[in-house]
């Protein structure tokens, strides 16, 4: 399955970081090229349950693809969801539904971010994601 | 010169945490455990397993005596007057059900409980829902600028109707000793039962339930440096016998038919189906190991530490403490800085610290905080450690800000 086009660009620079700090630098200038959600998206109805952090998740049907949007109050957790974005949006249910997320953090060197500790917000926003998904596929 | 700790060899897991660059601050949460406390565990297995109370034959009699002999220990660790006041359960949280389960007849509607703004979800949770249960009162005592329960409002809270007074010894995210004589003199001219989450309390310098008076006294092992999946409750004769049996199973009854049966009293009442019998033996190897240590060197290395961490913490531009720390912990926010985003970058620097809420949500909203992070000491860390973390703090700051 061939990468979108951000994804491809996302993976060529995490892989040329060296160390942490590089790493956090660059999740946080992707954190901060996310586009912000309005206070209207922020509501508790698109707010994620799980994260210790705030985290909302708007996803929206366009004919057979998906455009999902998100953000944080949490700089790092918002690169971590824009590395996300960056490989899912886009596609259709069916392929989105197919994509092996937990890979994705690890080609880029970030699989310890999708941990099962229950503080890590990554996971709840997964699961979110998945039941958005579901929802919509039995609607 | 740098302060070390003569026990740090004492503790296979905090040297091979470090060993794998992870600087472990976070024993609040569990503690590491000694070398005595493997071999017990590992040698009580080894030696060949059997059920406690049960059987006639050598090795249930030694698994019991050797259980038993814990429930000693812990009793001489409490200055309990007898061993026979002390519950083995599976947690402490454990052991706040029990007693809000247990003690569910005592409360008529309208009955208050009183609590404080800083407990742990455990020693909230459950009279919160027993609340609900019998239509009681949840009185929520609040705290005073330092982050200690405020004497004079809650001598106005603690009236009549107070029946229980539940409350945290030491807070698990404000790092202060309690005001707990005078609370529990304000519940006891009420005749309401006292009990106290000594849960990180009982870490830190020998307590005495019989000298603070309490009717119950509730602990676990894992953070006294034994196993998981041990609880402690402690209680006076007389509120034991307040107590209704709460779990049926094996063991904890004396005669029964297949429709009405006779429980045991305290302990054994309590402890219905197999106990965590490795365990429970394991965690009297910890204590056998605590009573050897010099307790006056323990403790002076400990107020040491925290010493140095909260001077570290106070140079930090921008630096709030949660209330005023004095002893094992201290919690922290920085302004601008979200603390996911301090915890994130800590752990890629292999500091082991938490962040959140500390399992004490209502406390930190109240504070107008979604989290803090916090660093807090076990008897094996040393100024290295603190000062590892402060390195990473500042990276960490730097990078952030």
């Amino acid at each position: 399955m061939s990468l979108p086009e951000s994804a491809q660009v996302a993976l060529v620079a995490f892989n040329e970081c060296r160390g942490w700090e590089q790493r956090a630098r660059l999740l946080m200038q992707w954190g901060d090229q996310l586009p912000p959600l309005s206070e209207a998206e922020r509501c508790d109805a698109n707010r994620v349950i799980g994260c210790e952090s705030q985290v909302w998740l708007v996803a929206e049907r366009q004919g057979e693809h998906w455009q999902l949007r998100a953000s944080s109050d949490a700089r790092l957790l918002r690169g971590l969801l824009a590395l996300l974005l960056a490989r899912v949006n886009g596609l259709c249910a069916d392929a989105l539904t197919q994509v092996d997320v937990p890979d994705w953090f690890t080609q880029l060197g970030l699989a310890r971010h999708l941990s099962p500790s229950r503080s890590n917000g990554l996971q709840a926003v997964l699961a979110r994601l998945h039941t958005l998904l579901s929802d919509t596929h039995q609607g | 010169m740098p302060l070390t700790s003569p026990w740090r060899a004492d503790f296979p897991g905090i040297l091979a945490l470090a060993a794998e660059g992870q600087t472990y601050l976070d024993s609040a949460a569990t503690a590491q455990k000694p070398q005595a406390m493997l071999d017990a565990l590992l040698g009580y297995y080894a030696s060949g397993a059997a059920n406690v109370h049960r059987a006639q034959h050598v090795p249930g009699e030694r698994a019991t005596r050797a259980f038993e002999a814990t429930r000693e220990k812990v009793a001489r660790w409490l200055n309990a007057a007898n061993a026979e006041q002390i519950i083995f359960t599976r947690s402490a949280t454990e052991a706040f059900n029990l007693l809000a389960y247990g003690l569910e007849q005592q409360f008529q509607p309208g009955d208050e409980i009183v609590i404080s703004s800083l407990e742990h979800h455990a020693n909230l949770l459950p009279w919160q829902q027993l609340a609900q249960r019998r239509q009681l009162k949840l009185v929520v005592l609040p705290l005073d600028a330092y982050g200690l329960i405020d004497l004079s409002q809650a001598a106005q809270l603690i009236g009549p109707r107070t029946r229980l007074l539940a409350i945290s010894q030491l807070s698990n995210v404000l790092g202060s000793w309690q005001p707990l004589r005078p609370l529990m003199a304000l519940a006891q001219a009420q005749g309401a039962l006292t009990v106290v989450d000594g849960s990180q309390g009982v870490v830190h310098g020998r307590q005495d339930v019989q000298a603070l008076g309490c009717d119950f006294y509730v602990c676990s092992s894992h953070k006294l440096y034994g196993p998981d999946g041990v609880g402690l409750l402690y209680g006076r004769p007389q509120a034991l016998e307040q107590l209704s049996h709460w779990q049926f199973g094996g063991e904890m009854l004396q005669d029964t038919d297949y429709h009405n049966a006779r429980f045991r009293p305290a302990p054994l009442g309590f402890e219905a189906g197999t106990p965590p019998i490795a365990s429970v033996i394991a965690l009297g190897a910890s204590l056998d190991y605590l009573s050897s240590l010099d307790a006056s060197a323990v403790s002076a290395h400990e107020e040491a530490l925290h010493r140095e961490l909260i001077t570290g913490l106070q140079q930090r531009q921008g630096l709030r403490l949660l209330g005023a720390p004095t002893v094992a912990l201290a919690s922290f926010v920085i302004e601008g800085v979200h603390p996911a985003d301090l915890a994130h970058l800590l752990s890629e620097q292999g500091i082991a610290v938490r962040a959140g809420h500390h399992c004490a949500m209502p406390l930190l909203h109240g504070l107008g905080l979604s989290g803090a992070v916090r660093v807090s000491l076990g008897l094996y860390n040393e100024g290295a450690d603190l000062r590892h973390f402060f390195d990473a703090l500042d990276q960490a700051l730097e990078l952030l800000q």
